[in-house]
């Protein structure tokens, strides 16, 4: 039994290797967050169903079909890199996510247009198919295959990095990327390359999952958690880093759901959690090295006098929204309102204080919970007292997590963001008698006096309204400054007197909170509550919000999650409204790298070159 | 002067969002005004598996009632969407549909949570809402309210139904594999107290909860070797199902043990298993190829003819749902909501796989399912000795209902 859980945990971390040491290379060169690593590790599995469903019958045709669908998938990847990622490589950093994210959205729709909506079943490896006993347990002859594959994959990678002219270069612009280039190193044809190379091992890794699952179309979201967890436990670009962690991952699962079989849900989330406390940059990773010639982000000037009148004819559309006699409009308002206080408090986060956060939905649902229990609890002014404590409840537990997020940087906060958020939805979903489970909690409405919509409309536009000035307020006051100064030089920050980690800690406290008002919002224009609102689509949803808006101007969440809201809402009508909101989600980025609030300079820039 | 032009175009961009607000106001009046419009949501993006055929399945019914000259002479007019598996999107959605499309009623949804979601506004605003598919026994129970009724037999129910086999087995040990949120958990509870009711010799040896379609099934599969049980009650499901009976299997775990499954008869997750269905389990499931009613043949001819494909679990559902809706609002003689939940109260309603009622007391349709024994034929997967189990033998008495359904 014991030999049994080690070697399925093992053969399980070969295709979580394959997986993850792809996102590895990639992010390690490019410094892309590829969120549609996911998608091709899918389109892996259902070209190889494809394959060997024609060709797969003998072991002559059953392998090759495994390496031509990783190959082609190394083709869509250089593909897409070459199509909708080139163009927005001069963008700020990060804003590449929003283009990924457009992928995964268009890989999903087509993936179901050309395989249909039903599950496909793996053929068996010809050859492999049988089981072999070992001290009393059976074991499938294919996880034996599967051990081996790993390391064998894990070497041939190594040989290719550490013995080729390419592998050379590839290593020296993970290492220092500008150093890379300032010698000469074309990056174009480089990028390119590892795009290929990093798909084509999620390709890998999904043909080779095959023979034990099957290709269905959850398993692009269902991977890409894990995948980005084993990079990071590992040591974000490094290899072997991705090895022992995807091992130490493996181990984990079986082993928890002999040991405790109710842990399923975050048992990976505990583990990478833990690793990162208390080792910051994985088990094998470089502290990530501050760029040169660092360009300083945005300055996030006050507003001028001419963006205020446009601001107060919008805020006067907003009052006068009611007068359309359309409740609808106003059920669509309420969410935008809503959102765009979601939006704005991460991009306080993003935006001034420099920190990316994957886990914002975490404070959103605790806001949510608290408003809904408070509420439960109390007859009469249930509501208002539940508005008002959402927030500092929500605050609270920012204060408590950031704690331990803010002694991270980069991609490691990030990922210490998502694990909190990821323990705070398992919370959630077991914790049956406080929150209903799955179930959730239901009735939730507002109080009698603000139980019309337009009433709540204006209830939420009022808070929101007023969260967001308070964290403008905020950017503009010298605690704003600080933030930024640590941001854009921390060393200099800190020798003049500015404890940058203490002022980020602060910034995660109050934008949690921001976050927690816009949850308890929710609750109440929604009527109920589950524990989607704290699952990483949700804090997904933000994150696009806000670089499609832009990270660089304040006002880039507001119209962020206004287009976002409307275009989902508009596009959700058609059958294939993912396809559509892909694409348009990657026109847009590619149209405007800086966001939507960075169009009128793009236009003025534009229009200044006309002229000469 | 350049800050000045920049700020104009934020401000247009700003008022474009504001336009667009306004423009959406426009569209959705333009329908023909005598139809009987029905707004129908479902989680076709996130489930396609399920709610494709669903989807299909209640086109068919449109369609047959609309040839055959509608209800009250009117056409059935139905406005479908798409809720991105996520009960927010539900709820605005619905908004939309009442106070916008001005819809007559409520119809249709998979997840427990978004039915759950969507039954609360139609308690509210005093909507009739026909769930179709959520299985969560909240949805008629303990969130149970009247506006809502509930088409398809519940996770009750069918657990019920094969504790009702399995207390005829010898089998004296057992242990669970269910999916990690709700309808596992609830299946494994009413599994686990419908078996000892009947059987208090039996014991429940080992638990696993694999998280919903991340399951580790070599890893589940051993912990369950190791705790030997003599039967096992398996809940999983699509694409966790397919791997745990392919790592079952090799690893000799089913040999000599019987299983019980929910669900695992329905084609949906039947069919793609082909020659690799598990030989003898006890299942829940619509075993179509068999049945052989005028009435179901005809559904299966109509089916096949319109979408060159044989029907799903979630076909029939959808056919049900929508003849259920045409069968409700005949007799309420109207589209008034309190005369449809009326008339909805106690109805017969006759369907493919024969009379089904809904119930008074709880709004549950007595919708029963098929239970057998899995075999390969042909290199498919199918039921054999199979027997419809009614739904109305699985369910709690009036007194017990409204014990249930107290306190809401």
């Amino acid at each position: 039994m014991l030999t049994g859980q080690i070697l399925t945990g093992l053969a399980g971390a070969s295709v979580l290797f394959f997986i993850a040491a792809g996102l590895s290379l990639i992010f390690g060169v490019t410094k892309i967050v590829n969120f549609a690593h996911g998608s091709f590790y899918m389109l892996g599995a259902y070209i190889a169903y494809t394959l060997t469903e024609a060709f797969g019958a003998s072991g002559l045709g059953f392998w090759p079909s495994i390496l031509l669908s990783a190959l082609a998938v190394g083709m869509i990847g250089a593909l897409a890199e070459i199509t909708v990622l080139k163009p927005v490589y001069k963008a700020p950093p990060l804003f590449q996510l929003l283009v990924t994210f457009g992928l995964v959205l268009i890989i999903e729709d087509l993936t179901l247009l050309v395989w249909g909506p039903e599950d496909r079943l793996g053929q068996r490896a010809p050859g492999l198919s049988g089981a072999v006993e070992l001290l009393g347990t059976q074991i499938p002859s294919y996880d034996f295959f599967l051990i081996a594959a790993g390391p064998v994959v894990l070497g041939l990678v190594w040989l290719l990095l550490n013995k080729t002219r390419w592998g050379i270069l590839v290593r020296a612009a993970t290492e220092d990327r500008e150093m890379a280039a300032a010698l000469g190193i074309d990056q174009r044809i480089l990028f390119t390359g590892v795009f290929f190379l990093g798909s084509a091992l999620a390709g890998l890794g999904g043909a080779l999952q095959l023979p034990k699952g099957g290709a269905d179309l959850m398993m692009d979201l269902t991977v890409i958690a894990p995948a980005f967890v084993v990079v990071v436990v590992g040591g974000m670009g490094s290899l072997t880093g991705a090895y022992v962690a995807a091992v130490v991952i493996g181990l984990a699962n079986t082993f928890g759901v002999v040991l405790l079989p109710q842990a399923t849900l975050v048992l990976m989330f505990l583990v990478m959690a833990v690793v990162l406390l208390l080792r910051p940059h994985g088990l094998f990773g470089q502290p990530e090295r501050a760029e040169r010639g660092h360009t300083p982000g945005a300055g996030y000037p006050a507003a001028g006098a001419m963006e205020k009148a446009i601001w107060s004819v919008v805020l006067i559309g907003a009052l006068l929204l009611p007068l359309a006699q359309d409740d609808f409009i106003l059920v669509l308002a309420t969410d935008i309102a809503v959102a765009a206080l979601f939006a704005t408090s991460l991009h306080f986060l993003l935006g001034p204080a420099g920190l990316v956060s994957f886990g914002h939905a975490a404070y959103f649902a605790i806001g949510a919970y608290a408003a809904a229990l408070i509420s439960q609890q109390i007859d009469g002014p249930g509501m208002e007292i539940a508005l008002a404590s959402a927030p500092v409840l929500a605050g609270a537990a920012a204060l408590l997590f950031g704690w331990f997020c803010v002694r991270l940087s980069g991609i490691y906060f990030a990922m210490l963001t998502l694990a909190v958020a990821q323990i705070v939805w398992s919370l959630c979903v077991q914790w049956t008698d406080l929150t209903g489970g799955d179930d959730g909690l239901l009735g939730l409405w507002p109080s009698d006096w603000a139980d019309s919509r337009m009433v709540y409309y204006y209830l939420t536009l009022a808070l929101s309204l007023a969260a967001i000035l308070l964290l403008r307020r905020a950017v503009h006051a010298p605690f704003g400054f600080a933030l930024r100064a640590g941001r854009d030089a921390k060393a200099r920050a800190e020798a003049i007197g500015i404890d940058v980690m203490h002022q980020q800690w602060l910034a995660f406290a109050l934008a949690g909170a921001a976050a927690g008002l816009a949850g308890a919002l929710f609750v109440f224009s929604k009527g109920s509550i589950f524990p989607d609102e704290a699952a990483i689509p949700r804090s997904v949803d933000a994150l696009v919000m806000v670089l499609l808006g832009g990270v660089g101007h304040l006002a880039g969440p507001v119209l962020g999650s206004a287009a976002f809201t409307l275009l989902h809402d508009q596009l959700s009508r058609f059958d294939q409204w993912r396809l559509l909101l892909g694409i348009v989600i990657i026109l847009v980025s590619t149209l405007a790298p800086a966001g939507l609030s960075g169009l009128p300079a793009m236009i003025r820039a534009f229009a200044m070159r006309r002229r000469i | 002067m350049t800050r000045t032009r920049r700020q104009i175009a934020a401000g247009l961009i700003a008022t474009f969002a504001m336009g667009s607000l306004a423009l959406t106001s426009m569209h959705g009046t333009a329908n023909a005004a005598d139809a009987i419009k029905i707004g129908e949501i479902n989680s076709y993006t996130s489930l396609p598996a399920f709610t494709v055929p669903y989807k299909q399945g209640w086109e068919l019914a449109v369609e047959e009632i609309n040839a055959a000259g509608g209800v009250l002479g009117r056409p059935l007019e139905v406005i479908s969407r798409d809720d991105a598996g996520k009960p927010g999107d539900a709820v605005r959605i619905v908004e939309e549909l009442l106070s916008r499309d001005k819809v007559d009623l409520i119809a249709g949804t998979f997840f427990s949570h978004i039915g759950l979601a969507v039954a609360d506004v139609a308690k509210r605003q005093k909507v009739f809402f026909m769930a179709a598919e959520p299985l969560s026994d909240a949805m008629v129970w303990s969130k149970g309210n009247r506006y809502t009724f509930r088409l398809r037999p519940s996770t009750h129910m069918q657990a019920s139904m094969l504790a009702e086999e399995a207390a005829k087995l010898p089998a004296k040990t057992w242990a669970t594999i269910a999916p990690n949120y709700k309808y596992g958990q609830d299946a494994v509870a009413a599994f686990q107290r419908l078996l000892k009711e009947r059987r208090p010799d039996v014991k429940f040896v080992a638990a696993q909860w694999p998280a919903l379609f991340k399951i580790d099934a070599g890893a589940e599969a051993e912990a369950l070797a190791a705790a030997n049980p003599d039967a096992i009650y398996n809940v999983t499901f699509g694409g966790d199902l397919s791997k745990f009976v392919r790592e079952g299997s090799l690893r000799g775990l089913f040999k000599d043990r019987t299983v019980v499954s929910l669900l695992t008869g329905e084609p949906e997750y039947l069919e793609p298993l082909k020659d690799e269905t598990p030989d003898g389990w006890i299942v829940t499931g619509y075993p179509w190829y068999a049945i052989n009613t005028p009435e179901h043949k005809a559904f299966v001819n109509a089916y096949d003819e319109k979408f060159g494909e044989s029907p799903k679990v979630g076909s029939l559902v959808g056919y049900n749902t929508f003849m259920s809706i045409a069968a409700i609002i005949e007799k309420a003689g109207s589209t008034d909501t309190e005369a449809m939940v009326d008339a909805a109260e106690g109805i017969e309603v006759s369907t493919p796989i024969g009379p089904i009622t809904f119930r008074k007391s709880d709004h549950q349709s007595t919708m029963g399912a098929f239970v057998g024994r899995t075999a390969v034929q042909n290199g498919n997967g199918v039921m054999v000795d199979w027997r419809y189990a009614n739904g109305a033998d699985h369910l709690p008495g009036p007194d017990e209902v409204k014990h249930l359904r107290a306190g809401n």
